[in-house]
């Protein structure tokens, strides 16, 4: 009788803990959607700011977002991915590779931004890339670089080792093996582990906010040597730094939806490609 | 009787365990070996050291002399990628690549720059050599996965021997099987005996009785007896060998 109870008594707190949680993620989506879809207008997602930014819409802070993961991508995707490749199949476990996979791990937990005033003492000045698309880019892309260097090297480990020895077996080389079965088969994990985490940067403020971005510009940066608008950063403007705070707050909530809804299309993304690699298997 | 393969005081450390001790072994050409003994003995150990499938860990010492006839499997005098097409290996678990029946056994002719003309010849050659072409020709684009679990392990075998190895090692190939994919397999052993050398490692007395030539017990790493069939199971020199044939422990 009493193990019963217990038994009830663990299933209540584990199902109230999973409601409480879900119900803030639930108060919170429906509240930025319930203020933020009216907003939303072809106006809103295709316009420049106007009057003070106060009205208009917020289409150089889209297209600068979205210039923006694509630089990262560019940039942080192969160095990743050969780096995570290097750690798992080549390096074997040593002391170094011990102190280089504690060092990428500290990595990911160092706050965002530091890294920001790391981009702007290496990229905007030392290397004179200037306040610039490519500085912040290349800033999001360190932050980046150690959640995908882990994510590829957890796919990398949940390839069993049967599928390398089967290849060499017959006489393959090791690249040989990496290249044609081991790579193919962590491909989904690797695919979802970088969209994740250019959707996470994506929403990134303090890494761009000394590197590149900019409060206002007229039009989408011509160059990766512009300035540009970004989301994240536009929407802190018009929360916080804005005069008439409380005329443009329905822009900010569009603002955040947007963001939102972007970052839930990459996921849906990642998603769908980790289903068709699975069909294809 | 030449000798195909061989160990000279072979020993082999995994950081500071001691999994082979001294061993001297040689295998006859054409002949299968059966390496058994209780689990933990050393026997995949000892099978896995003949085509350096123990490269990619990196706290493994290996000392001793290992032999492909004359040539120095350990000597680097030719790439380790030579050496595992000469020696090929079955696995204990069918492992086909995720691709189809026919590139199963086209991959390692692509690797070995056999020219397109001759795959398809040689695929064939291996499928029918391995007893499953019969079972497979109609369907040579189906993904190797959907065969059953025999079927897998002689794609297994047909993927080894299209390489042309000259010493084929598995490691208990029929561990996963049930009783007729085994006998099955039993039945392909004998025949690929003519043409190869093979070393198997196994847990069935009644397999190692029914197809090997040549039997070698091992007990915590050391090579403890090693005869023909018969003498190790109808006049075993040691006890330890006797007690273990006859069931009596292990």
């Amino acid at each position: 009788m009493r193990k019963k109870k217990t038994h009830i008594l663990g299933w209540i707190l584990l199902l109230g803990s999973t409601i409480t949680i879900c119900s803030f993620l639930f108060i919170i989506i429906f509240h930025l959607f319930s203020q933020g879809l009216p907003v939303l207008s072809w106006e809103f997602l295709f316009g420049h700011p106007k009057e003070g930014l106060t009205k208009g819409g917020i289409f150089p802070a889209i297209i600068g977002t979205i210039l923006l993961t694509l630089i990262t991508t560019v940039f942080a995707v192969p160095f990743g991915i050969c780096c995570a490749i290097y750690l798992n199949e080549y390096a074997g476990e040593s002391r170094l590779t011990g102190i280089i996979r504690a060092s990428i791990r500290n990595l990911s937990g160092i706050p965002s931004i530091i890294y920001g005033l790391f981009g702007l003492a290496l990229f905007v000045q030392s290397m004179r890339l200037g306040t610039s698309l490519l500085s912040a880019g290349l800033t999001l892309g360190l932050l980046s670089l150690p959640y995908i260097i882990t994510t590829t090297e957890e796919a990398l480990k949940r390839v069993p080792n049967s599928t390398r020895e089967a290849a060499l077996a017959i006489g393959s080389t090791q690249f040989e093996s990496i290249r044609d079965f081991v790579i193919p088969q962590a491909m989904p994990g690797i695919i979802t582990g970088i969209v994740l985490t250019i959707a996470r940067v994506a929403g990134e403020t303090a890494p761009i906010l000394f590197t590149g971005v900019a409060f206002y510009i007229t039009g989408v940066p011509g160059s990766v040597k512009q300035e540009f608008m970004a989301l994240p950063y536009h929407l802190y403007m018009l929360s916080t730094q804005h005069q008439s705070i409380e005329t443009v707050r329905p822009l900010a909530y569009g603002t955040v939806t947007v963001l939102i809804l972007i970052i839930l299309m990459m996921n849906m993304v990642a998603f769908y490609i980790r289903q068709k690699f699975r069909e294809n298997e | 009787m030449n000798n195909k393969l061989s160990a000279e005081k072979l020993n082999l450390h995994f950081g500071n365990r001691h999994t082979l001790k001294d061993v001297n072994i040689s295998i006859p050409e054409r002949k299968i070996v059966a390496l058994i003994g209780p689990s933990g003995c050393g026997k995949t150990t000892l099978l896995r050291t003949f085509n350096r499938m123990h490269d990619l860990v990196s706290d493994v010492k290996i000392t001793g002399e290992v032999k492909l006839e004359d040539l120095d499997i350990y000597g680097n005098t030719i790439p380790v990628t030579q050496i595992r097409r000469r020696i090929g290996m079955v696995f204990q678990k069918p492992n086909p690549f995720p691709k189809s029946i026919f590139d199963n056994v086209a991959y390692g002719l692509k690797l070995n720059k056999t020219p397109a003309g001759r795959i398809n010849e040689i695929v064939e050659e291996s499928l029918k050599e391995s007893a499953l072409w019969e079972e497979v020709k109609n369907d040579l684009k189906k993904p190797a996965n959907r065969l059953s679990g025999g079927q897998q392990q002689r794609l297994c075998i047909a993927r080894t021997i299209a390489v042309k190895p000259e010493v084929i090692l598995m490691d208990e190939p029929c561990s996963a099987l049930d009783p007729i994919s085994t006998a099955k397999v039993e039945e392909l052993m004998l025949e690929l005996k003519k043409n190869y050398t093979i070393v198997v490692v196994t847990h069935n007395m009644q397999q190692a009785q029914r197809v090997s030539d040549e039997i070698a017990f091992m007990y915590m790493g050391e090579l403890v007896e090693y005869g023909s069939n018969n003498k190790i199971f109808l006049s075993p020199d040691k006890d330890m060998t006797k007690n273990y044939v006859s069931g009596h422990f292990g």
